[in-house]
């Protein structure tokens, strides 16, 4: 580029991003991002207009989590900035990889208490991988490309540039480099030392109940086939986390299911039996341990993690291994050698039979519509082969229940944060790395009314998405807690809630309803065949609970199981 | 499980606003109860050295350093507490002084090596520099006497002998091993 092409900051940007290969990014406009916007016109990059920035930056997050690249957003600054702090929080806590540019007040004005001026950087400090304020148009091109390196690599996560006015109106030569981005105080390039994999390898060789659980590193380090060599290897069975799901097939023999407070029964118990736990790319959640003092006693623990912070945090190990999963894995499988557990193997068989019917089979046939039976048809109808976004609450562990995801980033759902109202903006972000697939929003109706305003940026942006509306008239999750924790008494859980079929069509979309389990199918064959995005509301038995619980705070094992039905439901829910 | 004890960590970082703040940021969001931080620059321009104290066992030692690298601006840090190093802090206490105690405050003074550095009628400003201990021990003979204002500098440390040449000789540049093998 000769010297004498002036470029202006906002120019500036919208190039930076087209050359760090950036497609889409979701957005608002605002006061102090207006240049910008106004030099987007000429740019090679998309925009998605949203109806509020926490959409913005979940649609970055879903985005991001379907793809595997980064998602960007951008908003104004002041209130345009702080909605994005509840999407940038959740992006933190689950390690995706988004950036997200806010406009500033012209650098002249900062720490004046200006119009719409706040301190985003400061806000987003404990909430970001890293931020910066950039205040000179020279520093934009550079500060990006740094921002998608810290974003992207080591264990990635979001990144926050606040740009003032000025920077963006200024102009001057745009400078661009290939090189790779130097940082003298990051690195994220790990050595793997070799001691740790020898201890891991003997520990391995000797264990007799080993049981690997796999996490959201598996998924975001693409290790899936190495986690499935070393399963075909060696025999040792797998536990998910909820972020892990999809990165170890759901359906393989030896995949075990989903752990932790609402996972399968067995698995719970399997880890409270095991004899060596083997943690890919996962950070021993509360979610997931219960009680720690008396979390796996019996088990060895190797940890894996590409975050040296991990380590040691909640759970003592006795093998520290800080390194990409896949890397790690790489390392392992040729050393690793087949451990002989047809015991253990027996025991989670039995652990399976006894203690372990699946809830569907025990629900009451009273041909009412029952959540379980959504998830559990929808998984029929797609052919599992679906890119599910749920929201937070008690569909969203339904889901992790029984729609058994064979591939990663097939399940994008809010793990670390629980953010109520990520669903269908994370969607519409989904949508725009995968225009090609079937996706279903399996949303509860608390949930979903958080961020429902995005519906007009389905209607605008003609994206075709299924909705599946679990609603069941509560907060069900918190009404659950306060049927086992609080003595029934229901305070601020009851919901009256908008006709969600007319709010569909005010916008323009297609809406339907199901009442009774003999609709359903009908309905959501309907569902997949109409263009456009197609909102369901299932109207589910108000007061079902998930199962199995294991309370806050209690030991792993020690769960809350759903009472017998009187007359159950024989489901035949392995054989398709 | 090793114990809790006043650990102390060098800390390079880089020179930038706001840089201070993140570390200071992590301390509070992780809960971690700093005793003592200085800052100041470094014999590297646009780098600074923090020198930090708190109490922690072993385990969380060693989380506080993998959480302090993952903050972009940091350098590098090294956790002195078990190596040879000089460590010294200052201090400036005011002092009542009044005529039939002036003398014993001086002797004091004369004993620990501790400084005047401003005398008023009623009072006298003493400046000492030296292991926190030292500080602590004049601070206890002292408060008989009526102290009327103290500042602590807290403590600043700097490696000894041997292994001071090989950490300045590559510090803040230096490589560090993340590999953990815990017992």
């Amino acid at each position: 580029m000769s010297p004498t092409t002036k470029m202006t900051g906002a120019q500036i940007l919208w190039e930076a991003l087209a050359r760090l290969d950036v497609e889409v990014v979701f957005g608002y406009p605002g006061g102090a991002i207006m240049p910008a916007y106004d030099a987007l016109g000429q740019a090679r990059v998309r925009h998605v207009l949203v109806r509020h920035e926490q959409g913005a930056a979940h649609m970055a997050d879903g985005y991001a989590r379907t793809s595997g690249k980064v998602g960007v957003c951008i908003s104004t600054s002041g209130p345009g900035a702080t909605n994005l702090v509840t999407g940038i929080a959740n992006a933190m806590m689950d390690s995706v990889p988004i950036v997200c540019i806010t406009g500033q007040v012209a650098s002249p004005m900062l720490g004046t208490d200006a119009f719409q001026e706040v301190d985003i950087t400061g806000v987003t400090l404990p909430i970001t991988k890293h931020n910066y304020l950039v205040t000179r148009a020279d520093e934009i091109a550079a500060t990006l490309r740094e921002a998608f390196f810290i974003a992207r690599s080591g264990r990635p996560g979001p990144v926050l540039v606040d740009i003032t006015k000025d920077a963006q109106q200024a102009a001057v030569d745009f400078l661009w480099s290939d090189e790779p981005v130097r940082l003298p105080g990051y690195r994220p390039d790990y050595q793997i030392a070799p001691a740790s994999l020898d201890r891991a390898l003997e520990l391995i060789a000797h264990a007799r109940r080993p049981l690997i659980l796999a996490g959201h590193g598996i998924v975001a380090s693409g290790s899936g086939a190495l986690l499935r060599d070393l399963v075909d290897r060696t025999g040792i069975p797998v536990a998910s986390t909820l972020l892990g799901l999809g990165g170890f097939p759901a359906t393989h023999p030896l995949s075990l299911g989903m752990m932790g407070m609402h996972g399968e029964a067995w698995v719970n118990c399997a880890i409270q039996e095991a004899d060596l736990l083997i943690a890919l790319g996962m950070r021993f959640d509360d979610r997931v341990t219960g009680k720690l003092s008396t979390y796996a006693v019996n088990a060895r623990k190797i940890h894996v993690d590409i975050d040296p912070s991990e380590i040691g945090k909640l759970v003592k190990v006795d093998v520290g291994i800080v390194g990409d999963v896949a890397e790690v894995l790489s390392r392992l499988l040729p050393q690793v050698k087949f451990t002989g557990i047809s015991r253990w193997h027996e025991r989670i068989s039995e652990l399976k039979g006894d203690s372990a019917v699946r809830d569907i089979q025990t629900l009451p046939a009273s041909g009412k519509l029952y959540a379980a039976h959504v998830m559990h048809d929808l998984y029929r109808l797609t052919g599992g082969a679906a890119l599910v976004v749920t929201d937070v609450g008690q569909h969203q562990m339904w889901e992790a229940q029984y729609y058994r995801h064979d591939h990663p980033r097939r399940l994008i759902t809010s793990g670390g944060l629980g953010t109520m109202g990520f669903a269908l903006p994370a969607a519409i972000g989904a949508r725009h790395a995968d225009p090609d697939a079937e996706i279903w929003v399996i949303v509860g109706d608390g949930g979903f009314q958080m961020t429902a305003a995005e519906l007009s940026t389905c209607a605008q942006e003609d994206i075709k998405l299924n909705i599946a509306i679990i609603n069941n008239g509560y907060l069900g999750m918190v009404r659950q807690w306060q049927q086992f924790f609080y003595g029934g008494r229901y305070v601020a859980t009851p919901l009256r809630n908008p006709d969600f079929v007319k709010l569909a069509e005010a916008h323009g979309l297609t809406g339907l309803r199901v009442t009774r389990r003999e609709d359903l199918e009908e309905t959501v064959k309907t569902a997949q065949v109409t263009a456009g995005t197609v909102v369901i509301d299932f109207r589910v038995e108000q007061e079902d609970s998930v199962y199995p619980m294991v309370p806050s705070g209690a030991d792993l094992d020690d769960m809350i199981r759903r009472p017998a039905a009187p007359s159950p439901i024989v489901e035949t829910s392995d054989s398709d | 499980m090793s114990k809790s004890i006043p650990r102390t960590f060098i800390t390079y970082v880089e020179d930038r606003p706001g840089v201070l703040n993140r570390v200071v940021s992590l301390f509070r969001r992780r809960g971690y109860n700093i005793e003592s931080l200085t800052v100041g620059r470094s014999a590297r321009e646009d780098v600074s050295r923090i020198t930090l104290v708190l109490h922690a066992d072993e385990d969380m030692a060693r989380r506080i350093q993998a959480n302090l690298y993952k903050l972009v601006n940091v350098l590098y840090v090294a956790d002195v507490t078990t190596s040879a190093a000089v460590c010294r802090e200052m201090a400036l206490i005011r002092v009542k002084a009044t005529n039939g105690k002036r003398a014993e405050v001086l002797q004091l003074c004369e004993v620990f090596r501790a400084r005047v550095v401003d005398v008023a009628p009623e009072s006298l400003c003493l400046e000492i520099t030296g292991t926190q201990d030292k500080i602590d021990s004049l601070v206890e003979v002292l408060r008989p006497v009526g102290i009327l204002e103290m500042v602590r500098t807290g403590a600043v440390a700097m490696l000894r002998g041997t292994e001071a040449d090989q950490a300045g000789a590559t510090a803040p540049d230096r490589h560090i091993e993340h590999h953990i093998v815990a017992a």
